[in-house]
């Protein structure tokens, strides 16, 4: 019986001790907590892999490319212009098939509890980084699956020659041919740096596979922690060689299900959210902002120009005037993307926006069908893409509004629905009179839009399904990739998407934008342009008296 | 005592006997091969496969098939999650301390809060104090818990966020794992911000906690209640009171000491109607519990993670209801007598 009281006793111990340190927690955050120097991103995946070469998947990327490397050269600015990242400057020859890039020698790789480094970045990091992806025989070439797919895609290896050491901070790469888009390529997410002395420290210990899952790289944040599906934990690199970040941590949460990132954003689990659903919601709280950025894609409806009515230019031209791309946004998107002018979307430097316009107009549709010889109307099909993607969420409702649209012009739209494979596969036999699809860019250059959408060469390839062929497009594609003046370049894809906006071989529709939300004390942009996010700039507005070196602006080119 | 410690044993290897037998039977009535559902071996080669075939003596009689699954049992091997390909052990022993620390928080807010207020509607009998607390008390009861558990994430976390929604620590704070229970990890470990993780954890465990004790505290107040208004009209109580004993020193001298007797031998029971509210709770709140694990094996067809999970928790819920029979009859000198050993 005398154990009772005692017990009692124990449980008030208890409850007392336990207020202490809650109270004492409290006393404790007069100094500038954790989570004052620390960001916590509710992200939407695992990333499979840390090293982007081998995974073009945005979570992949967005974990990885901004955070922990750099490249050699950075989209920059609200036109994604070239600017120099690890390369200081660079110079092409006349011919466009050699550049020489000159490095940075004031940088330095991550120091974690997995590797010290002994020497700062070199030319050898380089050669290392791009012979990984070129050279079948390299020591890393097959591990990870050697599978390279962004680089695969832009045909990578069938344009470089080789990669060559000037000297130590000097780098050339010998192109088969010119091309233009060959800059382009090394600036995107997915042209990272690796470490060639972690590469030959892992050689010697066996263990090649460590450098895609324990990253080594010069960015700004270095991984401390990953736990599949769980979190990834980032230290800030504190000798980044622009200055360090402003957040000591960076924690990615890893929340699959929309809602419980929706509820942790509410709740202040989480700062910054990717995805977010509700955006009223959000837009209604005070501390809160909801931001997108749109993205570089297209959502269209193209025609077999090979097939009878859409043969005739004007019978197409006509539809393009008798859609309210308008209303379509409104419902599809929720008025939440951006209304399409042209294939390329208005955030590319080569969008030209004088390019004339096809806005809704069913009189004037009605008066080209009649020149066309339709005026009884006619019956046609249309394929909407049967899955959901970034830049079409519900093809479905789209062919639905368009075969509203249509029927007031007297045309009388079937709509015709397959499983994803049969659509893909009948789409390229060209059974299809009409089809609403979209296209992602795989790099930001303008070429990615016009040469994979539209040109004669891509009708074979199964990524032309208009099977438009035009010459006079075709010429000018060929000229703005030969020329790597960038105001020449602009002015070719300009007459481009003049030719194109006249004769409608597709009818573009809209760009989608990616969301995310953050608490409105994250200060700083995370959405990029063009790739993944990028967490270097952001701080909590508490922290005011951090230095942050200015970033290099100027890109000094040099030709001879 | 040693009668009642050997009739607890025995008991607790009887019924862990029937356990295992059952959990044996589960791989014949899951779908699949037997001995994959076993060892959780989805992509097992040719080769492996007649390895699995021998250690699991499948070709010999059923009897000798169950002896072979218990040793592996024994020795503690439990397979592998179909799911996960990882040993099946290893995340119960990283999942199993968050559950019993949700569960125990749990059982000492609904023992902290249900007890107290059962003696006090139990000595205002048939007052309205006692009868506001019996209604509370069967509100309490018929709430859902799932339902209860989303109430509560959207108007502390999300309307009025005072508390976190989601988790048992904020991922800012990394702490190492030493025995699993996050409160014991925080004082171990040695980050600088040991104390903003301390407090960042308790306001974490809140509300689930508070969730998860709703359902038992009522359980409590109506046991308490029960028990004192019994022992308030015990003969000893009259004498006391014969005596000249103020009611004060009547209430904690002897009537609680003997009321809180009989409720102690009900928290065993309670403590399995516990873990199956903080299964769901854990779910509600991305609690990183086994309950959480095992209905996310459930819903991923993890055969081998149901088979074991159910396996270790109803082991778990028996130790701890022997456990509390112990404390019970330590208290208690009559439960020890040799009438009352069951």
């Amino acid at each position: 019986m005398a154990v009772l009281p005692m017990k009692f006793k124990y449980l008030f111990l208890l409850k007392i001790t336990l207020s202490t340190f809650l109270l004492s927690g409290c006393n404790e955050s007069n100094k500038l907590s954790l989570s004052e120097r620390s960001i916590i991103y509710c992200s939407e995946g695992s990333p499979e892999t840390f090293n982007p070469q081998l995974s073009i998947s945005s979570t992949a990327t967005d974990a990885s490319s901004k955070q922990i490397y750099n490249s050699l050269l950075v989209y920059e600015g609200k036109n994604n212009t070239l600017a120099p990242s690890l390369a200081k400057s660079f110079h092409v020859t006349r011919d466009g098939k050699k550049i020489t890039f000159y490095l940075r020698q004031d940088v330095s790789f991550h120091q974690t509890s997995y590797f010290t480094p002994t020497r700062l970045f070199n030319a050898d990091d380089v050669l290392f980084s791009f012979n990984r992806v070129l050279d079948n025989k390299h020591p890393f070439h097959q591990v990870s699956g050697g599978q390279y797919p962004f680089f695969d895609s832009v045909k990578f290896k069938d344009l470089v020659e080789k990669v060559e050491k000037i000297n130590d901070f000097t780098v050339r790469f010998i192109l088969k041919r010119n091309d233009s888009s060959f800059l382009a390529n090394l600036a995107t997410d997915y042209a990272i740096i690796l470490s060639e002395e972690y590469g030959h420290k892992l050689n010697l210990k066996k263990a090649q596979h460590d450098i895609d899952i324990l990253p080594i790289g010069t960015g700004p944040f270095k991984l401390k922690d990953y736990r599949v599906g769980s979190l990834i934990r980032f230290y800030r690199h504190d000798s980044y060689w622009q200055g360090k970040a402003r957040i000591e941590q960076l924690v990615y949460d890893i929340s699959t299900s929309k809602t419980s990132r929706l509820t942790k954003l509410l709740a202040k689990e989480c700062d910054v959210s990717s995805y977010p659903i509700a955006h009223k919601k959000i837009a209604e709280r005070t501390d809160l902002t909801l931001e997108s950025i749109t993205a570089l894609n297209v959502a269209y409806l193209g025609f077999n120009t090979k097939k009878e009515p859409f043969n005739n230019k004007l019978v197409r031209q006509a539809i393009g005037f008798a859609i309210n791309k308008k209303a379509l946004i409104e419902t599809v998107y929720e008025g939440q993307a951006a209304q399409a002018r042209s294939i390329l979307p208005e955030s590319s430097w080569a969008y030209n926006s004088k390019t004339p316009q096809l806005d809704y107009n069913p009189s004037r549709a009605k008066s080209l069908l009649e020149a066309a010889g339709y005026s009884q109307g006619f019956t046609m099909d249309i394929w909407p893409m049967p899955i959901q993607k970034a830049y079409n969420p519900n093809a479905l409702t789209m062919a639905k509004l368009i075969q509203a649209d249509l029927d007031k012009i007297g045309i009388k739209v079937k709509i015709m629905s397959y499983a994803w494979d049969t659509f893909l596969r009948r789409l390229s036999l060209g059974e299809h009179q009409s089809f609403l699809f979209g296209w992602t860019a795989e790099h930001p250059d303008p070429d990615n839009f016009f040469t994979s959408m539209l040109s004669c060469s891509s009708r074979e390839k199964g990524s032309n399904s208009t099977f438009w062929c035009h010459e006079e497009y075709e010429l000018l594609l060929q000229k703005a990739l030969e020329t790597p003046n960038m105001s020449k370049r602009k002015n070719y894809y300009a007459q481009a998407m003049v030719i194109i906006n006249e004769e409608i071989p597709l009818l573009p529709i809209a760009h989608s934008k990616r969301f995310q939300a953050r608490g409105i004390d994250v200060e700083g942009d995370i959405l990029e342009n063009f790739g993944g996010i990028n967490f270097y700039n952001v701080s909590k507005n508490v922290l005011t008296n951090t230095n942050i070196l200015p970033q290099p602006k100027t890109l000094t080119k040099e030709r001879n | 005592m040693l009668t009642f410690t050997l009739r607890r044993v025995s008991l607790f290897l009887f019924t862990m006997l029937v356990l295992t037998l059952l959990s044996f039977s589960l791989s014949f009535l899951f779908p699949g091969d037997t001995v994959i559902n076993h060892s959780g071996h989805i992509n097992a080669t040719a080769t492996d496969l007649i390895q699995l075939n021998k250690d699991y003596r499948m070709d010999e009689n059923i009897f000798s098939q169950y002896t072979a699954y218990l040793t592996h049992i024994l020795n503690g091997n439990l397979g592998q999650s179909m799911a996960s390909q990882s040993s099946i052990s290893s995340e119960i022993i990283k999942l199993l301390p968050a559950t019993i620390e949700l569960s125990l928080v749990a059982l000492l807010i609904a023992m902290l809060v249900g007890i107290p207020l059962g003696f006090i509607a139990a000595i205002k009998h048939n007052k309205a104090t006692d009868n506001a607390i019996l209604s509370l008390a069967m509100l309490g009861y018929s709430i859902p818990v799932f339902w209860l558990g989303l109430l509560a994430i959207l108007f502390f976390s999300i309307g009025l966020g005072w508390l976190p929604s989601a988790g048992q620590i904020s991922p800012l704070f990394e702490i190492e794992h030493f025995t699993g229970i996050q409160f014991i990890d925080i004082l171990l470990s040695k980050s600088p911000y040991k104390w903003q993780a301390f407090s960042d954890a308790s306001a974490h465990i809140i509300l689930p906690a508070c969730v998860i004790a709703l359902g038992p505290a009522t359980i409590f107040i109506r046991l308490s209640r029960a028990s004192m208004i019994d022992v308030l009209a015990t003969s000893y109580i009259r004498a006391a009171r014969a005596k000249g004993l103020s009611f004060i020193q009547i209430i904690f001298r002897h009537a609680i000491r003997n009321a809180l007797i009989n409720v102690i031998r009900h928290v065993g029971l309670q403590f399995a109607n516990l873990v199956t509210l903080a299964m769901v709770t854990e779910v509600i709140f991305s609690w990183p519990g086994i309950g959480r694990w095992l209905i996310e094996s459930i819903y991923q067809r993890d055969y081998t993670a149901i088979q074991s999970g159910l396996l270790v928790l109803s082991c778990f819920i028996f130790i701890i209801h022997i456990l509390i029979d112990f404390i019970y009859a330590a208290l208690n000198p009559l439960a020890r007598g040799n009438n009352n050993g069951s």
